[in-house]
Order: C-alpha cells, then sequence, then structure tokens
C-alpha cells in the first residue's frame, strides 16, 4: 500500500481560521469574475514539505526514484542558501489541491490562494488539458503501488536502471496524442482498394480458352496474392509515429515486468505533457488575476508594499531572459486592451497607419470575452502566432541573440518583428526537445529501429544523442538508427547495442529541401 | 519514513558512486579541500543527468531588455534551454570519503599500537538511583515500586488496580562513569619551505595533507596535528601558516626532525600516542653531513618511538631529488619507514597508498 501522509488528503477546513476566512472571500471573488475552477483543497506544508511536494512533481506517492531525491536536495539546498523559494504548488486534479508555505506572510498566501484559483480555472477549461486524468493522484498512487510490487521481485537496482532508460526517452511522446487519432492504420480493404486499380496477371490464352485456362478461382487466388503483397509492400509504420515510446510500447519485445514500467513513464509524461505547452498562457492566467483581484478587491493599506515587491519579483525581468509570467500577462493584457478597443478585424489589419492604429477605438468593449475565449482554445504556441503584435513586441522589448564568434559573447541580433516572432515561436516550438518520429520498424527488414529527426535548423547534441540510443537499443533489443543533420550535412547514428557509429547519409523523407 | 528520505538515500548512494569513480580527479584537483566541516565534506557534482535527445549548443535566442543591434544584451545571457549543468553541493561524512577512499586503494585498517590506548572516562546513562532530577525520572521503575509497596502493604486492590506512588518510590536514571579505551594520535607534518618548493608542490603537499587527515581521524578517535616548516632553520606553525609560508635559503633537515623530537618529547608520551611523523621536501639538503646526521636522528631517536615514519618527495624542476635515496640507502629494511615520491598532481593517489598502505 502505498503510503499516503494523511494530511495530504485532509480538506481545506484544516486552514487557520483567519486563512480560511481569506479563502472563503477569495473563492467568492474568483467565481464573481466569471472564473470556474474544481473544488481547490488548500494544505499548509513546512518548506520541507512543499519542497518534497514539488520534487514529485506535486504527487507524494509517486513511484520510488532517486531523481527525486536530488531534485529534493537541490531545492533544499537552494532555499536554505536562500536563493529560491516556492510560494505555492498547485496540481491539476479534481477536486485540485494547492500547497501553502506555512511561513509566508498573510499577504502572500492571499496572493497565492487568487493565483491557484487562476490555474484551477485554466486547468478545467483549457482543451488542451481536457483529455488529462483529473483522478491522477490514484493514478500515481497506482503506479506507485506497481512499481513497488515489481521492485519486491526484481530488486531495486535493476528496476531502476530500467526506470532512468524510459525517462531517456520520456520526451519522445506525441504531446498531441490525446487531442489527435493520427496513426492511420490500412486494413484489407484499402488494399482491395488499390489492387482493384491495378491489372490482374492473367495466363496468355486465347479468347475462346481464356474461361478454361483462367478460371474465376484462379482470378480470385491472383487477386488476393496482390493485395497480400501490397500489404507486405506497407512500411512499418505506415506514416512517421511521433510516438517513439507508444512505438516501442506496442512493438517492442520487452519482458512484461519492463512494458509495465514503459507504460507508467509515458502515462506520466503525457500527464505532464500539456503543463509544458501551456506554461506562458497558465502562468499569465493566473496572475492576470492575482493582480485583479489583489489591486481591485483584496489589498488592505499595510499590505501594499509587501504585495508590491513580490509581485515585482514574480515578473521581474532579468536582463536577456524571457519570464513566461511577464510575458503571459502583458500578451493578455495587450489583448484585452485590445478587444475593448475593437483593435482587430479586417479593417484594423488593412490599417496601415501607424498613428491611426494608436488611436484607434470603436468602443467594442469585448476584452474580458475574448480572454475567456483565449483561455479555452489556445496553448502557448497558438497564443503568440495569433496575438503577437509589432507594437507589442515593441512595447517589450523583445530581441533574438546570436553567438559573435570574433566578440565571444551573445549579441543582440534583430529587433524586427517577424524574426522576433519566429524565434519566440521557434523556440517554443521545440521546448528544448528535437521531434523525432519512427520512420521504419522494420529497417534492412532486420527488426531494426529506424528513427528521423525532423531538422528545424537546430542541432542535436551528439554524445547525448549518443547515449539515448544506447538506451532505445537495450529496450528495442536490435539496432537503433537516427538520421539528423549535423552542421547541414545529412547523418545517420547508429548504435548495435555495443558501440555508436555515424556515417553520412542520402536525404530522406522528413528532411526539409535546405 | 517519508517516501523523500527513501530516494534521498537512494541518490546518496549513487553519489557515493560517482565520487568513488572520481576519487583520482579528486585527489589530484585538490577539490576537497576547504570543503571540509566537522563531519562532513561538501562535494560539488554535475547534477546528474538523464540522458535524452536535445538540442546542442544554442546558435539563436530569444531575450527582451534594452539594448542596440549588435551589443551585449547583458550580464547572464545564455539564452533559454541550457539544463543540467548545474551543480549540486552533496555533502557525505568524513567516515564515508575515508571509507570510500580506503576501498579504492585497498588501504588495510590501521592496527593502534598495543598497550597505549589511552583511557577516557565517559558518561553512561545506565545505573538507577532513588534521586534525581524528575526530568530523568524512570516511570516504569517508579510504578513497579510503588506497586511492590502497595501489595506488601495490603493497599492494592486487584479490582480497583490504582498505584499511587510516594516519594520514596521514585527512581531515576544515573549515570556510570566508565573508562573506555581510547585511541590517540598524533600527526606531525614537516615541510621544506626553501626557496625549491614552489606553489604547484606546496599545493601537492596539502593535497596529501588532506588525505592523511582524513585517513588517520578514520582510524582514531583522537587525532592531532602538528605543523613545522623548515629552511635551514625550523619552526612550528599553524596549519594556515604550514601551507601559506615561503622563504628562500637554504636547507637543513635534521632542523626539522630535531624539532619534531622536541615536540614529540614534549608533549606525546609514547605510551598514550601513536605517532605519524610526515617529510615533504624536494629532495635537496644542504650537505651530505646534514644528512648524515638525518639518518642518526632518525635510526637513534625518531623511528623506535613511532608507528612509521613517512617521506614524500615532491619534484621540483630546482631539487636534485637526492635525499630520497639516501632515505632508501640506509632504511631499505625498516618496515616502519615509508617513501614515496610524487612527480605531479596525478601522482598524489598513488603516492597516498604508498604512504598509508602499510596499516601501521
Amino acid at each position: 500500500m502505498a503510503h499516503i501522509p494523511h494530511r495530504f488528503l485532509r480538506d481545506g477546513r484544516g486552514l487557520p481560521s483567519q486563512l480560511e476566512e481569506a479563502r472563503v472571500s477569495i473563492k467568492a471573488l474568483a467565481e464573481g469574475y466569471g472564473l470556474d475552477f474544481f473544488e481547490t483543497i488548500f494544505e499548509m506544508c513546512s518548506y520541507e514539505e512543499i519542497n518534497m511536494l514539488a520534487s514529485y512533481g506535486g504527487f507524494p506517492n509517486r513511484y520510488p526514484h532517486w531523481r527525486y531525491g536530488m531534485e529534493y536536495l537541490e531545492m533544499q539546498k537552494s532555499y536554505e542558501y536562500g536563493l529560491s523559494k516556492i510560494y505555492e504548488m498547485v496540481i491539476n486534479t479534481d477536486p485540485s489541491y494547492a500547497y501553502l508555505m506555512d511561513c509566508n506572510l498573510m499577504v502572500d498566501q492571499k496572493l497565492v490562494m487568487a493565483h491557484v484559483y487562476g490555474h484551477v480555472d485554466f486547468f478545467k477549461n483549457n482543451l488542451w488539458f481536457a483529455q488529462t486524468n483529473r483522478k491522477m493522484l490514484d493514478q500515481m498512487a497506482n503506479h506507485g503501488s506497481r512499481v513497488r510490487k515489481i521492485i519486491d521481485r526484481e530488486g531495486i537496482t535493476a528496476v531502476e536502471a530500467f526506470i532512468d532508460v524510459c525517462l531517456s526517452i520520456d520526451n519522445l511522446v506525441d504531446p498531441y496524442a490525446d487531442q489527435i487519432k493520427r496513426s492511420h492504420t490500412s486494413t484489407e480493404a484499402d488494399y482491395k482498394a488499390a489492387a482493384a486499380d491495378l491489372d490482374i496477371p492473367k495466363m496468355p490464352a486465347k479468347g475462346y480458352m481464356d474461361k478454361h485456362i483462367n478460371p474465376p478461382e484462379f482470378l480470385a487466388a491472383q487477386a488476393q496474392k496482390k493485395v497480400d503483397d501490397l500489404a507486405k509492400m506497407a512500411s512499418f509504420p505506415e506514416d512517421p509515429e511521433r510516438d517513439v515510446m507508444g512505438f516501442i510500447l506496442q512493438h517492442g519485445k520487452l519482458p512484461g515486468w519492463k512494458r509495465d514500467i514503459l507504460s507508467i513513464v509515458r502515462d506520466e509524461a503525457l500527464y505532464f505533457a500539456p503543463q509544458g505547452q501551456t506554461k506562458i498562457m497558465n502562468e499569465g492566467w493566473a496572475t492576470y488575476w492575482h493582480t485583479s483581484m489583489m489591486t481591485r478587491d483584496i489589498l488592505t493599506d499595510s499590505e501594499v508594499i509587501d504585495y508590491c515587491d513580490h509581485h515585482s519579483g514574480t515578473v521581474a525581468q532579468q536582463p536577456g531572459r524571457l519570464n513566461p509570467y511577464k510575458m503571459g500577462v502583458e500578451l493578455l493584457r495587450d489583448i484585452e486592451r485590445r478587444w475593448d478597443k475593437g483593435q482587430f478585424g479586417k479593417d484594423w489589419l488593412d490599417c496601415k497607419d501607424p498613428r491611426e492604429r494608436a488611436r484607434w477605438d470603436t468602443g467594442a468593449l469585448l476584452g474580458k470575452e475574448k480572454l475567456f475565449q483565449v483561455r479555452h482554445t489556445h496553448n502557448d504556441i497558438t497564443f503568440l502566432d495569433t496575438f503577437l503584435t509589432p507594437e507589442f513586441c515593441r512595447e517589450q522589448g523583445f530581441f533574438t541573440t546570436k553567438y559573435d564568434k570574433k566578440a565571444r559573447s551573445w549579441v543582440i541580433d534583430s529587433r524586427e518583428f517577424a524574426e522576433v516572432k519566429q524565434g519566440l515561436l521557434g523556440t517554443l516550438a521545440s521546448r528544448g526537445t528535437p521531434r523525432v518520429y519512427v520512420v521504419d520498424g522494420n529497417h534492412n527488414n532486420r527488426g531494426e529501429l529506424r528513427l528521423a529527426h525532423a531538422h528545424e535548423g537546430k542541432d542535436i547534441q551528439l554524445d547525448w544523442a549518443s547515449m539515448t540510443l544506447q538506451n532505445l537499443t537495450a529496450m528495442w533489443g536490435r539496432p537503433v538508427h537516427l538520421e539528423t543533420f549535423l552542421d547541414g550535412k545529412p547523418i545517420l547514428v547508429s548504435c548495435d547495442g555495443t558501440e555508436v557509429t555515424r556515417e553520412d547519409r542520402p536525404t530522406g523523407e522528413l528532411d526539409e529541401s535546405e | 519514513m517519508l517516501n523523500i528520505d527513501r530516494d534521498l538515500g537512494r541518490f546518496k548512494r549513487i553519489v557515493k558512486g560517482q565520487v568513488r569513480k572520481d576519487l583520482r580527479k579528486y585527489m589530484s584537483s585538490g577539490e576537497l579541500i576547504g570543503r571540509k566541516g566537522k563531519e562532513t565534506v561538501s562535494i560539488p557534482l554535475h547534477k546528474i543527468g538523464i540522458p535524452r535527445l536535445r538540442f546542442g549548443e544554442n546558435k539563436e535566442g530569444m531575450g527582451q531588455g534594452e539594448g542596440e543591434e549588435g551589443s551585449d544584451p547583458g550580464q547572464g545571457q545564455k539564452a533559454g534551454e541550457a539544463e543540467g549543468e548545474h551543480l549540486l553541493e552533496v555533502e557525505i561524512t568524513v567516515q564515508e570519503l575515508a571509507e570510500i577512499m580506503a576501498e579504492e586503494l585497498e588501504l588495510p585498517r590501521i592496527e593502534p599500537k598495543g598497550t597505549q590506548s589511552a583511557k577516557t572516562a565517559k558518561h553512561k546513562y545506565k545505573g538507577i538511583a532513588t534521586e534525581g532530577p524528575e526530568s530523568l525520572r524512570h516511570n516504569q521503575r517508579t510504578f513497579k515500586r510503588a506497586l511492590k509497596r502497595q501489595i506488601s502493604a495490603g493497599t492494592f486492590s486487584p479490582k480497583r488496580p490504582v498505584v499511587i506512588p510516594i516519594k520514596a518510590d521514585r527512581r531515576y536514571r544515573s549515570f556510570v562513569v566508565e573508562q573506555e579505551p581510547r585511541s590517540s594520535a598524533v600527526i606531525v607534518y614537516m615541510m621544506d619551505v626553501s626557496g625549491s618548493m614552489g606553489k604547484e608542490q606546496k599545493e601537492i603537499v596539502r593535497s596529501q595533507a588532506f588525505w592523511i587527515d582524513t585517513w588517520l581521524r578514520h582510524n582514531y578517535d583522537n587525532v592531532d596535528a602538528r605543523f613545522v616548516i623548515h629552511d635551514a632553520a625550523a619552526r612550528e606553525v599553524d596549519r594556515d601558516t604550514f601551507f601559506r609560508t615561503r622563504e628562500s635559503g637554504g636547507t637543513l633537515i635534521s632542523s626539522a626532525y630535531k624539532l619534531c623530537m622536541e615536540i614529540l618529547k614534549k608533549d606525546y608520551p609514547v605510551d598514550d600516542w601513536n605517532i605519524y611523523p610526515f617529510h615533504f621536501s624536494d629532495g635537496d639538503n644542504w650537505s651530505q653531513s646534514d644528512t648524515r646526521t638525518c639518518m642518526k636522528l632518525l635510526k637513534d631517536e625518531m623511528l623506535p618511538i613511532v608507528n612509521q615514519f613517512s617521506y614524500a618527495q615532491v619534484d621540483s624542476q630546482y631539487g636534485s631529488g637526492q635525499f630520497i635515496k639516501d632515505l632508501k640507502e640506509n632504511f631499505a629494511d625498516h618496515e616502519e619507514v615509508a617513501l614515496s615520491r610524487v612527480a605531479n598532481r596525478d601522482a598524489i593517489l598513488d603516492s597516498i597508498r604508498e604512504l598509508l598502505g602499510r596499516g601501521k
């Protein structure tokens, strides 16, 4: 049985009365503003507990693994040295759990509660979270006890080593898998349709002999053979498959317990995927609401200074870095302003006169409505793609940077809107994770796995790729190949289980013409 | 037990494995010196990363703020996604470090010399007394006493089992003084600080002293360290001065050995102490006659009382390196003399093995 400390399941009545009062009034306020959230249960934690929760990604009953210990140690150290501290932690479940740090000031707790209601509203209503399991607390506990049972049987060393291997490919999933059903598996009928277009080979015969030499049974057999040939020729998978983990799970030859662990790691990776896709929006949305509620309704006179201090810390702009809180909240406010003034639609887009654009105000007052719509349908990429304007980028001072080899330092490259937008989208699209597809599950007809990296201008780090390939080989059981580019040249990195080799290759189907 | 304790434990075991693997690196870089607290050593580690497919060095990045095109966007600019480069400080105890070292270098455990274990008085709460502070009251005993008294006085009824202790029933935990054997050792570090010992040589000595300290403290309950520097004359200094001083001038090794003997005779009776003189030098001595004095001193006075005399010769570009040859000639068959040559930092690990590998 998983060890679930009792207190993590206690309800919000456990809050001290002063905080409970604040909670009730903030909840009512949030509802008044139209936020729509799951029931949210607040718990008080010491900094040790909140660090522990944070190192488990919010789920204290997850399967055992050393990396949680490492995260915890790092957070403890950085808290003890005064480098960072976690104000709040909220998890996407129904009911939602949020943790407050017990040594924070009252004004911080109020800020955090307002912020948390923003997050929970986002979890509940944003489309990208629609498919996530809201009973994840139970599922994580379930995963935990499954892994513990496997450990009892196989030993911690073997299991932990295999979890390491699984984690090494946990970014190779299809983050949109839950939204889109893409893998189309051709059926017998598809091949029949395809075969119907082809001539069925007949034995040569004179017209009057034809029905004897090519009787209907023979023709049917010939047609069936054609269908079978087509099925055999079809590539496997038919379309490049982004869900590498899923592919290995489905077609690999892992023994039972390893399959179980791989599927657990995949489930958890998919659960956390939307949080990565909506970081800017989610933080921006929560920040938007905590600022609105705090400044309009909640703050008392004596709390203003502390609030300003902490809020400015949240949206602080470090030189040369992007802060998702800041970017999100500023863009949301810009959207609200534009829709209030009617700065959208064809007329606005056609208007090229900057002075007129600056003055533009139709009194539409659609800002709030638009905001709720945006939080419902967008993720970070579509959010920026749709709503960035040259005015906004200039105001915010975005720029792209490049490494100046002569000066041996990073310099500002450009402030042009087109380049800035492309840069921002590029950063988001990759999120530090290259897009990699399975292109052949039976490479060389020897059961080898061939992957292809859809190269978008950034090379993969090769030493990490070698180590990852070794892990992939261990999992697949046969050699694994990865198509990618190095300094513009197409290469193939292969691992046969013992060593990793690299060779030039002709360009493949996933490569863009460069 | 909280889950995190278990996961933290797993991580620390991995860290220890890492330290073991990198021991030679730590030994030659001297990275751990100055990271030693009272009981722990804090070890800087790169965050252990799980290898994943990820992008290499960024060629382009994004930023926000002020500045002209082509100008430096401000401090700390490294645009985005660089992860996994964090340094993490992990503490392990000196004991654990010594054990790792012992296993890696295959150091035998030191057998303290026979009779000389000093006794120390230790207070242990093992006894029971009729008086004492209330905070030490032994409730179980007190109630047993009270029960006995009530039964013998006939005031105890099994139907209504109430036991009320009176003052005379009270019992308290009390300590007894026990003599515990305690092993003590003294290390006398001697170093040649004449002009030919450069900065690099001193760093090597510093590194070696760190590991010698670690090992001997692991083996003895109580370790004293004394420091002697010498050129043509010797003087005793504190640890800090020991590693910082640089003199010029000649070298009379015998001056150091004489001072060492004075210290030992004055403060460390041979019956109570295990004695470890370590001498570091580049091997230059002023004259052969002084070398002869040294050999005589060693043979007649020092060797009879020490567990082991160790001499490490740190190669320098000036030193002739003669002294170690003289020692070899004279003491080749003496078990209590350990000699080692350290060519450079990379040789520290092997040198430590030579110096400490005898289990003395």
